[in-house]
């Protein structure tokens, strides 16, 4: 019985948190990574709202339980078909080569939203606009700065950008970028004190345990000042500064300043993976994303006999509930394996 | 501005090669009185096409429909006996040369075509009206864009560049479009509407640096209803006023433009601003000099400036035409085409008009 | 001078390059509650002063905040000091003592004459 078998794609946080589980149950998992190193999106941060917990640290602790014997990863490996065949689970890689199991869990995540598609705001025409990303990148350097090299006397986050947004196709809100922008507008005023920080928002969506208390406390220590509006253009000055335009919807009157950074907070999108591997199995939902069989306890089940679904590859999540959620599927692929 | 950054590269549209028809604006040729009769010579005799110049042509309505006068569904109408003319003469391709008209015709399709019923009551008013038939146009470009197709060939047939014969260094060019060339369909622009390319292609094609300004996206000032109702007057030269203030400090050479209010307000609000506040934006206290592409690419390619118009500019050329270091008679510039002088005209009391080394 | 018939605009825009906001400053040292505001408006909605003139409390500390004073001295003086919107503030914002001390740094900058 214990000979059974399921193919994981995606080793990001719900895919590792996955195979942990099902493996310490005696089940075979096969982890595919389409990239070399493991850990997905979570790779990309320095630490984690609201509590500034080490990244890294969230990281490693998932891939040190990978040492079961249970577990085979393969990195290096893009799963471009995925299907049910003689009673078994196929996934194909890009070189042609299959990996078969009982069951499937896809795990393949999101990938945030490209900032160029929104030209008013500059992004890869400016140098000193960047994405919220990169913002994470130049954190964890320790190093914040301008293209120039020099400190920002002024940044500004922009939030809702590629999210919310209906000329970029996506209604949705992709949950974590306003509390993302309050963590790193903090972050940024621990380091320079002196300078300061904008966030330009439509709507605070402080929805998480902690949020509000980080956004308060954002305010009272760090002078964070906050406007609701959208900036609605951005353009270079001659000394590369940033000018940007936005309403100060509160007091009614349009605005505009210069910053010597502009920081894109990038909404959530369904990856390529998630995208195509749902639609070859008509799971495909909303923007892209895959759709589970319901939101009611069926949320990691599909219509597809044996394939099961944890994580971003369905909507935005925080790293918290990706990893409950992950914990989730596991418990019903479990369930799945006995029963075949 | 955008040399390195090429991802306005995905707006491109298809402009035809040959056998356009002309449709000329309503006020350029009291304006500019050069630019369109250049624009039908570069064709013509440098690029060798066939454009015809119809005689019975007449407005598209839009400065009346932009100003709320005219309905639209009058306007579909009136343009569509444009297309009935281009229809008679057996051409598919229409060329209006303004930038509004542009912005009309590509309204007026774009309606038809996804409510066929309105082109089937256009067609009807017109039939009623004047007894004639019209075809869409295949293709329908703003002269601009067919300059734009057509620069790396008319640069070499060029006498000049825009490089600065004292300093060796590029001049440097603002460039406005106007907004109803990529404001209502990006589509139709070369470069899209954020970082349009039609006239930034032509400045860095021929020798210059485009400027890129914080305000570069901003309304000229005309605006229509702000211009036409002496009232609202405040607004529309607040607006240039907003665009020279931020362009200053990149010291431009020349503004290029491809809109008839455009090339208008930029060059005419300097004299307003100059006399009503004393600002001039250039050192010489003689504003900064507003072309259209048709100027430019004339002046480069050697033509008598006096011959394009530059003489009837508000803003005096002559710093430019040194700076490219093109060659003119100063005694001509009042002179007409008969050979009798014209008198020259009054002198605004702040803007310097009269050119000294 | 000639009469053009039209004068060149003034943009009603805030414009934070130029805008003096070290007022605020000074404002949070007083009143460091000052910056909790959200602007949620229930200072607004329940003020006694709001209900019979276009005073707005939130208005008020939010124009200060971005650094225009234009008018804002006359506004204040709506104000009634009853403290009815300190009861009601979320953030537990010192409302009152913020119009005060408002009044005093419009004073200072000779905005207006206040009697205090």
């Amino acid at each position: 019985m214990k000979n059974k078998s399921v193919i994981i794609i995606g080793a990001g946080v719900a895919g590792i948190e996955a195979a942990n589980n099902i493996a310490e149950n005696g089940y075979n998992v096969t982890l595919i990574e389409k990239e070399n190193l493991l850990g997905g999106n979570l790779k990309n941060y320095a630490k984690l709202f609201p509590d500034f917990y080490e990244a890294g640290e969230v990281k490693n602790n998932l891939i040190n339980k990978l040492n079961s014997e249970n577990i085979n990863v393969y990195n290096n490996n893009e799963i471009t078909e995925l299907f049910f065949e003689n009673n078994k689970w196929q996934a194909v890689n890009s070189q042609n080569q299959k990996f078969l199991a009982d069951a499937a869990l896809l795990t393949t995540g999101f990938t945030v939203f490209d900032a160029k598609r929104k030209e008013e705001l500059g992004y890869g025409i400016y140098d000193n606009v960047i994405t919220s990303l990169e913002f994470e990148n130049m954190y964890k350097t320790g190093k914040i700065t301008t293209k120039q090299g020099n400190i920002p006397e002024r940044i500004a986050f922009l939030n809702c950008v590629g999210s919310r947004d209906e000329k970029v196709g996506n209604h949705y809100c992709s949950r974590v970028c306003c509390i993302n922008a309050v963590k790193q507008a903090s972050e940024f005023k621990e380091i320079y004190p002196d300078s300061q920080a904008y966030c330009f928002y439509m709507d605070m969506r402080m929805a998480g345990q902690f949020y509000e208390e980080l956004y308060r406390k954002s305010q009272e220590k760090h002078n964070v000042i906050y406007i609701r509006g959208r900036i609605s253009e951005a353009a270079a000055t001659l000394d590369n500064k940033i000018q940007i335009k936005s309403e100060d919807t509160l007091s009614g009157l349009p605005l505009k300043m210069t910053v010597d950074l502009l920081v894109l907070m990038v909404g959530i999108e369904a990856s390529i993976g998630t995208n195509q591997l749902a639609s070859q199995n008509e799971i495909n939902g909303e923007y892209g994303f895959a759709k589970s069989k319901g939101l009611y306890g069926n949320d990691n089940i599909t219509n597809k006999k044996g394939l099961f679904l944890a994580g971003t590859c369905k909507r935005p999540l925080t790293i918290p509930e990706t990893i409950a959620d992950a914990k989730a599927a596991a418990n019903q692929i479990i369930k799945y394996l006995n029963q075949i | 501005m955008t040399k390195n950054k090429h991802y306005w590269n995905q707006y491109q549209k298809e402009i035809a090669d040959d056998n356009y028809f002309y449709e000329r604006s309503c006020i350029r040729q009291s304006f500019f009185p050069g630019s369109e009769t250049t624009f039908l010579k570069i064709l013509r005799e440098e690029l060798g096409k066939t454009i015809i110049d119809d005689p019975n042509q007449h407005t598209c309505t839009g400065i009346g429909y932009h100003s709320d006068v005219v309905p639209f569904d009058t306007t579909m109408t009136v343009c569509a006996r444009l297309f009935s003319l281009m229809k008679d003469a057996g051409f598919k391709n229409y060329v209006p040369s303004c930038v509004t008209s542009f912005g009309v015709f590509t309204e007026v399709i774009e309606t038809w075509q996804n409510f066929p019923e309105e082109l089937e009551k256009t067609r009807n008013f017109l039939r009623k009206a004047t007894g004639r038939e019209f075809d869409i146009p295949n293709n329908i470009v703003h002269p601009s864009d067919i300059i734009y197709k057509y620069r790396t060939e008319l640069k070499n047939k060029m006498k000049y560049q825009l490089i600065n014969q004292e300093t060796g260094k590029p001049l440097k060019g603002v460039e406005h479009i106007g907004c109803h060339y990529g404001k209502i369909f990006s589509k139709h622009a070369v470069g899209g509407a954020e970082f349009p390319q039609v006239l930034a292609g032509m400045i860095e094609e021929w020798g210059g640096e485009v400027v890129d300004y914080p305000e570069r996206r901003h309304c000229c000032g005309f605006g229509f209803r702000q211009y036409l109702v002496m009232a609202n007057r405040g607004y529309s030269v607040a607006n240039t006023k907003k665009k020279f203030d931020s362009m200053q400090a990149y010291k431009p050479d020349f503004v290029l433009t491809n809109c008839p209010g455009c090339t208008m307000f930029m060059d005419r609000w300097q004299y307003t601003i100059a006399e009503m506040e004393g600002i001039t934006y250039d050192d010489k206290k003689m504003g900064i000099p507003v072309l259209t592409y048709e100027e430019l690419a004339g002046l480069l390619l050697g033509y008598n400036p006096w011959d394009l118009g530059l003489q009837l500019h508000q803003i005096q050329s002559e710093s430019l035409l040194n700076k490219i270091g093109i060659k003119y008679d100063p005694k001509d510039k009042f002179v007409g085409k008969s050979g009798t002088f014209l008198g020259e005209p009054n002198k605004p009391e702040k803007l310097i008009v009269d050119y000294e080394k | 001078m000639k009469n053009w018939g039209f004068k060149i605009s003034q943009a009603r825009i805030i414009d934070l390059d130029k805008a003096n906001t070290k007022m605020f400053e000074d404002l949070c040292l007083k009143v460091p509650s000052a910056k909790r505001c959200i602007m949620c408006g229930g200072c607004s909605a329940t003020c006694t002063a709001s209900n019979h003139t276009n005073f707005n409390f939130r208005n008020c500390n939010l124009m200060f905040r971005r650094g225009q004073f234009e008018g804002l001295a006359e506004e204040l003086d709506k104000c009634m000091l009853c403290g009815k919107c300190k009861l009601v503030c979320p953030r537990g914002v010192n409302t009152r003592a913020i119009i005060y001390n408002m009044r005093i740094i419009l004073n200072k900058m000779n905005y207006k004459n206040i009697e205090l």
